[in-house]
């Protein structure tokens, strides 16, 4: 490593390291070979989250705490604030957990040089992971038991005695008898294990926890002053592009270099079989040089089209699986009074972050530094070092904040980029995607084709329910060892995890509903227990997974929104059928507790009044009203919502204003009430652009949605929907997550008002004015 | 050499006069607040306030700002004494990732400069070129109605509207 980068990686974010010289502590466990040397490479293996090697350091205090001379307390932590509050509400954790002030912790978040590999920062599992018992909350209660034990064992006293507050442990019989935590460890290593019995604070105990702690990062935020990845700025930077493919699949026959080597900055043109990318001097250079590069690409087979896609994926080999089957839901449908069936559509859509992804990589030699927005510090650093031809311990990822991701974006492709074109260049390279190439060749969230069919009993009981779905999939997260799940490693040559089709197997072991793929009103049964959240006992729901034309990949409440859209909106229509009010239909249908109380104070907070769908009193034409409900028990088990929407449709235009929201959300007990509403808010509107607009388009080539004007998200300037939002925070049960809760919900939310206010049923997303009008010309 | 005024700053840069004041800001001067977000103009993520007018810094060329002041996020306030727009977006907690806020608090300030009584319907006009992928809206909109001293309550009967 040079001078250079190595001043440049102190300035990039290693404050801690002065902050820490200057309390005069030791580092501790694998996190010193990085302060004394920056770059000494990591001890972890590449073995991912449950590596026996990276077990074995989770399961010591030094790997999440150390505490300095003076007191002050640095934690680490593997789960990464990606815009949802994670920062502020690990500091909040590691407050109350230790007694110590939030202004005397330092966090330092995914650095494979010095914290925990808690593998990807997604799927609402950081609360879950971090805040219940084991890692950063158990690492952290196990600190405050050692310490107080210290003190007890100084003074010669029993150690329930003692009381701990800011980080100052004092003797309740002797009141002047004080010593705070720096001058018990005096900078030294815990040396323990992380105790599964270590007590943590009660939920009625807390005063950090629990409360609406504001955003630690929010002033610097508002100011302009925090160092995004894009500020990333190391001595000696160089500027690359890439130019990615014409269309998909097209392979590269050959790249002129003379059609850029004279223009101002060039300093590189970089290939590697299909990727080619450029190297300048300054970033302007760099986009206007990638323009005119001349290459000639050899055409892939031409896209399936568009207009029939959804029927092309009934027809393609498929990898089957069976969430739950009670073997008898066609002689229960045959016995049933009335059988309704419908099929529902969900579009590809995109993170379409709004900062396109950026990514800087200096590497030199056999070592290599990434700055990066990944969710996935870890493997990110497993996948840029296959691509390299390092190992993985040679390749250090910072993660430096991006652009709210949603998923899995551009953030480790780009990622990828800089550092093929950093080891081309043999010198620092910043590359910021281009708006066409972030959108263009993302990993998009998954199309759906739904099915659902179900009968209804003489006295309108739901007797049987069938879920069958079609979904494409292709690469997705790069984990440890498939660089080629996204572009970048695609064109290096990487191939994507491979298809393989597969008949379904029998469900086994238990009920889990993880991907929503079973609606919420069945009762779950495999293998003698039942563990779904509704009472129907007559279910199968079978998936279909399909290689994909693109990539996708996770995108905020992967196929649990698609799935939730489907059988949210035909619980609906089967509630109409009977005649019976949507809230009082669902409960009639539910088992599970917290989603039965989720269901209530929403439909409370929008002071629903009971009556069947569609309104009795709608208009046929003009402006027309309604509302609508939806409820999830996201992944089975982890966090409870639900909203109710209020519309008004235009039924001359075809457009939808969505005028109110009522959310009622669970998500166990609540560390931060503010963010898990801000969580809530933002997820639910987040949900309303994609229910509303948004939808990824191709031709017989190439994506066509490739920046703002084709592809459509809702501004900040619109009618923003009055939201009300109610907590409920859940005593003695564990965290869960919630930012992927209320997004679920939105498209079928949106489409019951919808048919409420008008009679006409939307069961394509996005509702687009024509699909609207579509829809009410097709009504009785 | 082109001389900009740069938050009440003269600096000289030697670049090429065609390119977008974008990168003069944030490559040249190392300013973090104007920040690349589409290179189009079609999300507000680069703007900066010139001559009084929310501006696109991707699609501006530095030769025809010369001698205009320019404004970015971080030269209205400061994380220690932010501006009271800023202040408002504090207060309310209006942000998730914050990549947008550079856009957003932008706008609103040279559009509540010049209709500091907007409507609502002014308001989500002057904001409808903006993007905020994470959907704060609900409190940005909070945060810029209690800056200009508007209140929700002509929000909640306008609303949907």
């Amino acid at each position: 490593m040079t001078p250079d980068a190595r001043d440049a990686l102190v300035r990039a974010g290693f404050s801690r390291r002065s902050f820490l010289k200057g309390a005069g502590a030791l580092i501790v466990g694998f996190s010193a070979a990085a302060v004394v040397e920056p770059f000494a490479g990591s001890v972890l293996s590449a073995q991912g989250p449950f590596g026996s090697q990276n077990r074995a350091i989770a399961a010591r205090v030094d790997s999440w705490l150390a505490v300095a001379a003076d007191g002050r307390v640095t934690a680490f932590t593997g789960k990464c604030d990606l815009g949802q509050g994670m920062f502020t509400a690990q500091l909040q954790l590691v407050a109350e957990e230790l007694d110590v002030a939030i202004d005397r912790i330092h966090l330092i978040q995914c650095d494979t040089a010095r914290t925990p590999d808690e593998g990807t920062t997604s799927g609402s599992q950081s609360t879950p992971t971090n805040f219940n018992h084991e890692n950063l909350a158990q690492a952290a209660a196990t600190a405050r038991e050692a310490l107080v034990g210290m003190a007890a064992k100084q003074w010669g006293v029993p150690a329930d005695r003692l009381h701990v507050k800011n980080g100052v442990i004092s003797d309740a019989q002797h009141p002047s008898k004080k010593i705070g935590y720096g001058e018990l460890l005096g900078g030294r290593r815990f040396d323990l294990a992380l105790n599964p019995q270590a007590k943590r604070k009660p939920q009625r105990e807390w005063t950090v926890l629990g409360t609406s702690v504001g955003r630690v990062d929010l002033p610097a935020l508002a100011t302009g002053t925090v160092e995004f990845v894009h500020n990333v700025r190391v001595p000696g930077m160089l500027h690359g592009q890439v130019v990615r493919p014409p269309t998909v699949g097209a392979t590269l026959v050959n790249v002129d270099e003379r059609s850029v080597r004279d223009l101002p900055g060039f300093v590189k043109l970089v290939v590697r079989k299909n990727f080619v990318g450029i190297v300048c001097e300054k970033p302007w250079q760099a986009l206007q040089a990638a323009a005119k590069v001349k290459a000639t690409w050899k055409p892939g087979p031409p896209l399936p089209a568009q207009a029939s896609f959804y029927e092309y994926l009934r027809h393609q080999p498929s990898r089957d699986s069976l969430t739950v089957d009670s073997g008898d839901v066609e002689p229960t449908l045959g016995g049933a009074a009335a059988v309704l069936k419908a099929t529902y559509h969900y579009p590809y859509q995109m993170h379409g972050s709004m900062g396109s992804s950026c990514a800087v990589a200096d590497v030199q030699g056999d070592t290599a530094t990434v700055w990066s927005p990944t969710q996935s510090a870890y493997p990110t650093r497993s996948g840029d070092a296959m691509l390299l031809g390092l190992k993985p311990e040679q390749v250090h990822v910072i993660f430096t904040r991006g652009s709210g991701c949603y998923g899995l974006n551009g953030a480790d492709t780009v990622s990828y980029d800089a550092a093929l074109l950093s080891q081309a260049a043999g010198k620092p390279v910043r590359i910021q995607l281009t708006r066409k190439d972030e959108m263009a060749w993302e990993n998009y969230g998954y199309a759906y084709v739904l099915d659902q069919r179900a009968g209804v009993d003489a006295n309108g009981q739901i007797v049987a329910w069938e879920s069958e779905t079609w979904s494409p999939t292709r690469g997705g997260r790069p984990g440890y060892n498939r660089p080629g799940n996204v572009v970048t490693g695609l064109l290096a040559g990487f191939e994507p995890s491979p298809f393989e089709p597969q008949a379904a197997r029998a469900p086994e072991g238990r009920f889990r509903n993880g991907s929503n793929a079973a609606p919420s009103y069945v009762a779950g049964c495999v293998g003698g227990a039942c563990g779904g959240a509704g009472t129907i006992k007559s279910e199968r729901v079978l998936s279909h997974t399909i290689d994909s034309p693109f990539f996708t990949g996770p995108l905020r409440s992967p196929s649990r929104l698609q799935n939730t859209f489907a059988h949210e909106s035909f619980m609906d229509e089967l509630a109409a059928h009977v005649k019976a009010d949507p809230v009082a239909y669902r409960l009639k249908h539910l088992s599970d507790p917290r989603l039965v109380d989720v269901v209530k104070a929403a439909a409370k907070q929008a002071n629903w009044q009971p009556r069947p769908s569609p309104n009795p009193a709608r208009p046929r034409t003009g402006i027309a009203h309604g509302r609508g409900l939806a409820c999830v028990a996201y992944e089975g088990d982890n966090g409870y919502a639900a909203i109710v929407v209020e519309v008004s449709v235009d039924q001359t235009t075809g457009t939808i204003a969505v005028t109110k929201l009522a959310i009622g959300i669970d998500a166990g007990p609540i560390s931060n009430p503010n963010g898990l509403r801000n969580q809530a808010e933002g997820g639910a509107l987040h949900g309303m652009s994609r229910a509303l607009g948004e939808e990824v388009t191709w031709d017989e080539g190439k994506v066509t949605s490739i920046d703002w004007r084709t592809y459509h998200s809702l501004p900040v300037g619109f009618a923003v929907p009055a939201i009300d939002t109610v907590l409920i925070n859940r005593t003695g049960v564990e965290a869960t997550g919630a930012g992927e809760t209320t997004i679920t919900l939105s498209a079928a939310a949106i489409a019951n008002a919808i048919f409420d206010a008008t009679g006409a049923r939307l069961r394509e997303a996005p509702f687009t004015a024509a699909r609207v009008k579509a829809a009410l010309a097709a009504r009785a | 050499m082109i001389t900009l005024t740069v938050n009440g700053a003269r600096r000289q840069v030697d670049v090429d006069p065609s390119t977008p004041l974008l990168y003069v800001l944030s490559d040249e001067l190392g300013l973090r607040g104007p920040k690349f977000g589409c290179g189009l103009g079609q999300c507000g993520a680069c703007t900066a306030i010139i001559g009084g007018r929310a501006v696109r810094t991707c699609i501006t060329p530095v030769d025809t700002v010369k001698g205009d002041a320019i404004t970015t996020l971080e030269g209205l306030g400061t994380p220690e004494h932010p501006h009271p727009l800023q202040q408002a977006f504090i207060d309310e907690q209006a942000a998730q990732c914050g990549f947008c806020l550079n856009a957003v608090i932008l706008t609103a300030k040279a559009f509540l400069d010049e209709h500091p009584h907007p409507t609502e319907p002014e308001l989500q006009q002057a904001l409808s070129g903006v993007l905020c992928r994470c959907f704060v809206q609900h409190r940005m909109f909070a945060a810029i109605r209690k800056y200009a001293g508007l209140s929700s309550t002509a929000h909640r009967a306008e609303g949907g509207q």
